[in-house]
């Protein structure tokens, strides 16, 4: 204020000071015109030109992070895509195993019983010989008219006694022929029903494999989408690593609950075993890291066992054998039942410890009211402590498949975040720089103005030595 | 054996640091005030039962001449497991209620030495090598020494807190309060000096959880 003071004509009036001061500069303010504009936008370029290289280089970052999250993405893609496969394989092999295996035998089984059936068939099919030769005989006779005349009645009449008697065995006969026919038929159809479930079994096991078939040739879709890199296999792969990103996250929080209750039930037993009063930190007491410790372990165990049970692949186990995998599954399950019955132990201890406490300031107050009764409902909490002690650590231990899920996923979706968040901050530098350049400018019209007087005169001047010439020859024309 | 093993190694490693807490409470038993030991075995079974597994605790008598080991009463160490500390805190308390029944039915001393008590109670509490430490003085805070008890030097309290619990008025003291307030202030005066942390008086029984309340 002072130093503005001292430059002023007139302290009392600034505004006709600076105008008269502003009028004076002006003719120096236009003399050093180009200078100062040159000054302005090397000044400006200054600041402008490494906002522009740091926003070109954050493109390029978010680029690579991009190209190198794509690579990620189909990577998790493929591997999925490939267990899925595998799983689809595992189970035409257990189909086929398990139906196929015994299509030998089935098949003999079902040829005997097409040939018993055939054999079945042929005999009922079986017709009675054909009838004598006396019978076009006796068919003559019989076409004799009876006359009246006793002898030739006499005559028919022996004739057609044996003919009946030879019917009526004949007929007799024919009838048993059905029947051993009916009854061959009969023994057939234990056959045909047989055969007909036999049928409708392997109908069964090729219907399965026709629908594995069908789903391994879906699922052989992905991977060919995923070789060929494409824009919309990329598009569905981050839909779905989002989408299970965002399931594992509540289901982590759920484990991370159980975890807590876990904790603050074995937290207090554990002081027994420990100290109460030992503290390893400025507020966490041994009996607390103990408790934390045990639970981590619990869960490690937990993603072990889920490991070498193949139900997750967070750790490189490629290089173990089979009889080594087994072991360490056995020892994981081993000292996480052993983990499991401590927890029982301490549930227990709880309760003890509770309880006393509770005698203890019951005593202290001199209390007359009378102790609950130790009947069996008392003990409910005790069995319902014992019980989640046993059962948590299992259940921690299915916190290994959520797990591979959110760590799978969670790089994939912070990887796209980190792009947009890099990709943000390219984006404000470009705007930053384009404001300065803006700026830049903006000062130099605003000198400009500030010089408006010598600047109006200079384009005055300008436009008067440009129409002169022409007057000059005009005239010139004119007079020749 | 492998949780064990795990447990203890939670335990022990890193720096342990001490969070456990020693208050050793003085009962005056001088003159009339001995009448007030029920209301001190109140306190006491108080203090016992917000005390935690690892705390020391013990009770020191005020009479004519304080300044002696045979002046405690009763001491405790509290065990690191809950349980024991229980059994600990229950003795403790049978104790305590053995000594009320003995001192109610007595005549009070004749002086009342109460800064004997506090050196003496500073040395135990310095010994124990709690985190905490609070002497905890159930008196009127009138101190009456005879004239062989020397008394008059300064003592030293750094790192102790003091609480003096239950300062009855005299009747003195109703006749001319002055002398009451200048008796809590020599007091809180003769504590500061002495290097203690923290100087309150709590007089409303009632509200017992100001002995630990954490100040600063």
């Amino acid at each position: 204020m002072t130093l503005l003071n001292s430059l002023l004509i007139w302290p009392d009036r600034p505004l006709p000071s600076l105008l008269v001061l502003l009028v004076i500069a002006m003719p120096f303010m236009y003399a050093a015109r180009h200078p100062v504009h040159a000054l302005v936008r090397r000044l400006f370029r200054a600041f402008e030109n490494p906002l522009r290289l740091a926003s070109r280089w954050l493109f390029d970052v978010a680029n690579r992070l991009r190209t190198r999250n794509r690579e990620v993405l189909f990577a998790h893609g493929g591997r999925e895509a490939k267990l899925v496969i595998d799983r689809e394989f595992e189970r035409v092999t257990l189909l086929v195993q398990r139906d196929l295996e015994g299509y030998p035998a089935l098949q003999r089984k079902i040829m005997d019983e097409i040939t018993r059936i055939e054999e079945d068939y042929k005999k009922s099919g079986e017709v009675p010989p054909p009838p004598p030769e006396w019978v076009t005989a006796i068919q003559a006779i019989a076409a004799i008219k009876a006359t009246g005349d006793g002898v030739v009645e006499d005559i028919l009449a022996a004739i057609r006694d044996p003919l009946d008697k030879i019917y009526n065995r004949v007929v007799a006969e024919y009838r048993a022929g059905y029947q051993e026919r009916h009854g061959l038929l009969k023994r057939a159809l234990p056959s045909w029903r047989s055969l007909g479930q036999t049928m409708s079994q392997v109908e069964r096991g090729i219907t399965g494999l026709h629908q594995s078939a069908v789903k391994i040739d879906s699922t052989v879709q992905k991977p060919e989408g995923i070789f060929s890199r494409g824009a919309k296999t990329e598009d569905s792969l981050t839909a779905s690593a989002s989408a299970q990103f965002f399931i594992s996250c509540p289901v982590m929080l759920v484990a991370i609950g159980g975890a807590y209750v876990n904790y603050k039930l074995i937290s207090l037993p554990m002081s027994a075993m420990v100290g109460g009063g030992d503290y390893i930190t400025e507020t966490l007491s041994a009996a607390q890291v103990s408790s934390m410790v045990i639970i981590l372990f619990e869960t490690l165990m937990g993603l072990f066992l889920m490991e070498t049970m193949r139900f997750t692949n967070l750790f490189p186990l490629g290089n173990l054998t089979e009889k080594m995998r087994r072991r360490m599954m056995w020892a994981s399950l081993s000292i996480l039942l052993v983990l499991a019955g401590f927890e029982v132990a301490l549930a227990i201890m709880r309760d003890t410890i509770i309880a006393s406490d509770v005698a203890l300031k019951q005593s202290l107050a001199d209390a007359t009211t009378a102790a609950a009764s130790s009947g069996w409902v008392t003990r409910i909490p005790t069995f319902g402590q014992m019980v989640l002690g046993f059962t948590l650590p299992f259940a921690l231990a299915f916190v290994a498949i959520p797990l591979e899920h959110f760590v799978n996923t969670g790089r994939i979706v912070l990887g796209a975040l980190l792009v947009m968040a890099v990709r943000g901050g390219a984006i404000s530098l470009r705007v930053a720089a384009s404001l300065v350049r803006e700026a830049g400018k903006i000062l130099v019209v605003a000198y400009d103005v500030c010089i408006f007087a010598p600047l109006a005169v200079e384009r005055w001047v300008a436009k008067a030595w440009d129409h002169t010439p022409e007057l000059d020859k005009a005239s010139g024309q004119g007079a020749a | 054996m492998l949780v064990a093993a795990l447990a203890w190694f939670a335990a022990g490693c890193g720096p342990q640091a001490s969070h456990s807490q020693a208050i050793y409470m003085l009962v005056d038993t001088s003159g009339t005030y001995a009448k007030e030991v029920g209301k001190a075995e109140l306190v006491i079974r108080y203090i016992l039962g917000n005390l935690n597994p690892g705390d020391t605790f013990a009770v020191g008598r005020v009479k004519s001449r304080s300044f002696s080991e045979k002046d405690i009463v009763a001491k405790v160490s509290l065990s690191k497991d809950p349980l024991q500390a229980n059994a600990q805190k229950k003795a403790f308390s049978e104790q305590i209620a053995k000594f009320s029944k003995a001192t109610s039915g007595n005549q009070g001393s004749r002086y009342t030495d109460i800064t004997g008590g506090v050196l003496q109670a500073a040395e135990f509490l310095n010994e124990a090598g709690a985190r905490r430490k609070t002497i905890v003085i159930f008196s009127d805070m009138q101190e009456d020494l005879d004239q062989q008890t020397v008394r008059d030097f300064p003592i030293k309290l750094n790192g102790i807190g003091l609480v003096a619990l239950n300062v009855t008025k005299l009747s003195a003291d109703n006749m001319d309060p002055r002398r009451y307030l200048e008796r809590i202030e020599r007091w809180e005066r003769k504590a500061r000096t002495a290097g203690a942390t923290d100087w309150r008086v709590v007089n409303d029984m009632e509200h017992l959880e100001r002995v630990f309340e954490k100040r600063g």
